[in-house]
Order: C-alpha cells, then structure tokens, then sequence
C-alpha cells in the first residue's frame, strides 16, 4: 500500500500546492479546493486503482486524509477478491 | 494518437445526420416562434433511442461511447439548440442516477429514462441562485416517512413537461439531491416565456410548498448533491452543452457558404469579397479548433481520466464564445435578411448566447480554468521544465 500512499500524494498535491501533506492530514480541514475536486478525486480512485466509489462510499471519513483513502482502498480490494 | 472516427462512429454520425435533416431542420424555426416543442418530435428522439443514447445497454440504453453521444449533441444542436438541451438535461439526470442512485432508483427509473417513457429535468438554479450553486435556499425537512420540500426553483429546462425532477435542497443545512415527481403533493410548476434563447425548451419555474416525497428519493447522502450528484451531471451536461456549441456555429457557417454563394453585391457575389472570407476563414478555423477540444474531452471521457472534468470545462467555454462569434459574424454576413425570422441565423444567435451562461458561466469556467492553469503548471509532481522555471521565479 505505500504505493497507493504515493500515487494518492502526488496526486492530491495539485490541490494542495507546495504544502507538504502528511497521511493523516485532514485535507477537507484544509479548506474548499473548488467545485470540481470531489469529483476529480473520484475519478481519479476509480481510474488509479480500477475500483468503483458507489453510493455507499461516500463518507467523508473515507476521503478526509490519505490514511483514510488506503483503508478504503484495501476495504474495497479485499471485498472484490472475496467476491 | 488516432483522431479519425471509427466505422461504427462515421454510421451513428451519419444517422444523427439524416435524422437532424429530416425531422428537426425544417421546423426549428417554427418551434422557436411557438416556444413549443411537439410531443411528436420528443417522440422520434426516443424511438431513436436518444435519450437513453448514453445509458448502458443493459439498462436499456444505447450504449453510446463519449465520441458518439458528443456527435449525437453536435447534429442536434446544428438543428435546433432547445432540442438538444432536453438530450442535456434528460441526460444529467439519467447519468447522475446511474452514478449515485440507489439499487431501486436504477432498477426503476433508468429504463424509463433510457426509452423516454419517462422525461427528466434538472432543478438547481433559483431565483436568488445561480452560479453560487452549493447555496441553494430550498429545504429538505425530514419528517417521519417522508421530507417535505419547500422552496422555489427557476429556468428549469423543459420544466413544463418533465415527468421527474433531480431537485437540490439544504437538508439540514447540507446539500442534498431528491427525485421529484411531478404530481407530488404541494409542486405547482409554472412555465416561462419570452426568453432570448432556446425558446422552444419550455422553461418552468418550480413551487414548492410543503411538498412531500417519499424518503426513498433521496438521491446518494446527504451533504453529497452538490459535491457529487449535482456535479457530475453538470460534468455531463457541459460536454453535451460544449457539442452542441459546435452544431450551431456548424449550421452558421453552412448557412454563410450558401448565403454568400448566391446573394451578389456590387457585381459579384459576396464570397469574392475578401472581408466576408476573413469571417468565414475565422468561423471554420474557430469551430475546428472547439470540435477539436470536444473530441479530446470526449476521449479522456471514455478513459474515465480524471482530467476529462477540466477539459470538458475548457471545451465548453471555448466553444461557447465560438458559438456567439460565429453567430454573430453569420447575422453579419447575412445582412438584414439575417436580422429577419425568415432566416435561421437570427435564432442560433440568440441560441449561442445562451450557452455562455448555462452549466457554469463562461466567468465561473474561466476561474476554474485559471485555478487548473495553476494546479498543472505550479503544483503538479510532474512540471514540466518550463513551469519549473515559473515556480522558481515566483
Ligand atoms: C435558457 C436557460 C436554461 C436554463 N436551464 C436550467 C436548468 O434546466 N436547470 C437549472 O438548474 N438551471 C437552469 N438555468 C439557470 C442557469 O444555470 C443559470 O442561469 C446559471 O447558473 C447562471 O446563474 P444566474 O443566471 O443566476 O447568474 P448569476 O450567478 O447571478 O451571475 C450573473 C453574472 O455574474 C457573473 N458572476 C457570478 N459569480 C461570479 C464570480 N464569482 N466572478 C465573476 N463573475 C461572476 C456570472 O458569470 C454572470 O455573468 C437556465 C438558464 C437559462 C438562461
């Protein structure tokens, strides 16, 4: 997972400037990005990690850091290979 | 990088053609004056298949890839813009459910939608609300087996028609989507008329008065209608806007090459005239260049690339300044003939100043374009040199 912790780092730093996120950073306590971030971060999970956010996932806790976002990740990945 | 349609794109493509030529051309002009669109005419596009033209197969759709759906809006739009903007919104609302509705909203509305046995609008502006969307002043109160909704929503296209609104209220003090349907308890739906624009999309306004819907209408949670609902069908409602921008700057300059192919003046006709080139030469060059936006959104579309959002944006701003340009050079071209209903130039005028305002005005496009300017050039890992050197100086 330390991959995803990166992918979702740099990815999430376009939003968040030169600030330097730390993994249990909250970023929506960081204030409004646009818009049009949530659905960006959206499609950016679903595309990275080939996995679908449904209805049922969206919980700010699952988005609110990049801790959060790897736990849903692993959550999803592990119901999918159950499956 | 291939930018050439594939087979079964060249045949929709020419299908949308044919069908835009034969039912819709003819009469836009006259649904325009009528502020009307026929029941008939609505009918014919879903017997095509068309509003359910991007919903999967399996929900009774067609399937339609982003390329073809953007052909789709392009040659509709090219005939008539109010047309294509029930294909837009009946759209939003098929793709937002189909996102972030419930296992029973797909299962019962999307069929619906897709064979237009059902028509959907979208309703989030309000009188005191436009651009500043996530502040919405309707509310959703809970009570016990329902919520009750009590506001006003305005400009809801083909709001007159609609069998099922996508609604937007504050449910406690959180935006949140609802379905809404028409003859619930406590909606009175009241047309609008005299627009500049899109004249025959029959706009409503909505009233809400202490009006109750069943709680399974909640669409997705609460505190995600704007974040998530509203703007992934407004996502999809630009790209379907930024097509059907292309369409009418296409028919404005069919209508010139004809126009300035038979009209003489002093002596010759008025192609031979080099200022009257300059408009065309600009017109062509202008809608290329937004056909050409639209087919790399609709490509990062297809790839569920997290860029298509921005690059559908810049699409739709492009090619909604290129509408009204062209429009306006083709009122020009067209003199006083242009200026006249018996000419279709006048309409696609009226009807290209519309998108400027529409799903994000060209403003609140250039902000978000100009904060995407910075997130790629400033703050992204991967800089390019150039940016580097920006990020140094600054
Ligand atoms: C024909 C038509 C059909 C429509 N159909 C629908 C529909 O189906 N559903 C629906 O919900 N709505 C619909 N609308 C409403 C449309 O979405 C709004 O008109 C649009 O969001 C702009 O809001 P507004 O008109 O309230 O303008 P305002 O938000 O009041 O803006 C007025 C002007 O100020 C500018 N402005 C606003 N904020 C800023 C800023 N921060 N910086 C710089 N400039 C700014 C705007 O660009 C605009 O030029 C429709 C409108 C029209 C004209």
């Amino acid at each position: 997972m330390k991959a995803a912790k990166s992918r979702i780092k740099n990815f999430l730093a376009q939003y968040f400037g030169d600030r330097e996120l730390q993994d249990d950073e909250n970023i929506f306590a960081l204030g409004f990005v646009n818009s049009m971030f949530a659905m960006q971060l959206v499609l950016f999970i679903e595309k990275e990690f080939e996995i679908t956010i449904e209805n049922e996932d969206l919980d700010l806790e699952n988005f609110k850091s990049i801790n959060a976002m790897v736990n849903l990740l692993d959550r999803k990945t592990t119901v999918v290979a159950g499956n | 990088m291939n930018l050439e349609l594939t087979t079964q794109q060249k045949q929709a493509q020419s299908e949308f053609k044919a069908f835009v030529n034969e039912e819709i051309i003819p009469h836009a002009n006259q649904y325009d004056r009528q502020e009307h669109t026929p029941n008939e005419l609505i009918e014919k596009l879903a017997q095509k298949g068309y509003l359910g033209a991007a919903l999967p197969k399996d929900k009774g759709g067609r399937g339609m890839d982003a390329i073809a759906f953007g052909l789709l809006n392009e040659e509709i739009g090219r005939g008539c813009s109010s047309l294509r903007s029930l294909l837009t919104v009946h759209n939003m609302v098929s793709q937002a459910l189909l996102k972030w509705g419930n296992r029973f909203q797909k299962e019962n509305w999307l069929p619906k939608l897709a064979s237009g046995e059902v028509i959907a609008a979208f309703a989030l502006s309000e009188p005191n609300v436009g651009s500043d969307a996530k502040s919405i002043e309707t509310t959703a109160t809970r009570a016990e087996n329902f919520y009750i909704l009590n506001g006003q929503k305005k400009w809801i296209t083909y709001g007159q028609i609609a069998d099922v609104f996508l609604v937007f209220a504050q449910n406690e003090g959180k935006p949140t989507a609802f379905l809404l349907e028409k003859n619930s308890p406590g909606l009175t739906i009241k047309p609008i008329f005299g627009m500049l624009g899109t004249r025959a999309s029959m706009l409503a306004e909505l009233h809400l008065n202490g009006c109750k819907i069943p709680l399974e209408n909640l669409v997705c949670r609460q505190g995600f209608g704007f974040s998530h609902v509203a703007s992934s069908a407004l996502d999809y409602g630009r790209y379907s806007v930024a097509w059907g921008c292309v369409g009418i700057a296409q028919a404005c300059l069919e209508a010139c090459i004809q126009y300035t192919n038979q009209r003489q003046q002093f002596g010759v006709y008025l192609k031979e005239h080099q200022l009257i080139q300059q408009m065309i030469a600009e017109m062509l060059v202008n809608i290329k260049a937004s056909r050409l936006l639209c087919y790399q959104a609709g490509y990062l579309r297809d790839n569920g690339d997290p860029k298509s959002i921005m690059e559908t944006s810049i699409a739709k701003y492009f090619a909604s300044i290129t509408a009204t340009k062209t429009a306006n050079k083709a009122v020009q071209i067209h003199g006083a003939n242009g200026c006249s209903s018996e000419y279709s130039v006048q309409r696609y005028l009226r009807d290209a100043k519309i998108m400027e305002i529409i799903e994000g005005s060209n403003q609140i496009q250039q902000i978000t374009i100009a904060e995407y300017g910075y997130q790629e050039y400033l703050f992204s890992p991967n800089l390019p040199v150039i940016s580097q050197e920006l990020t140094a100086r600054i």
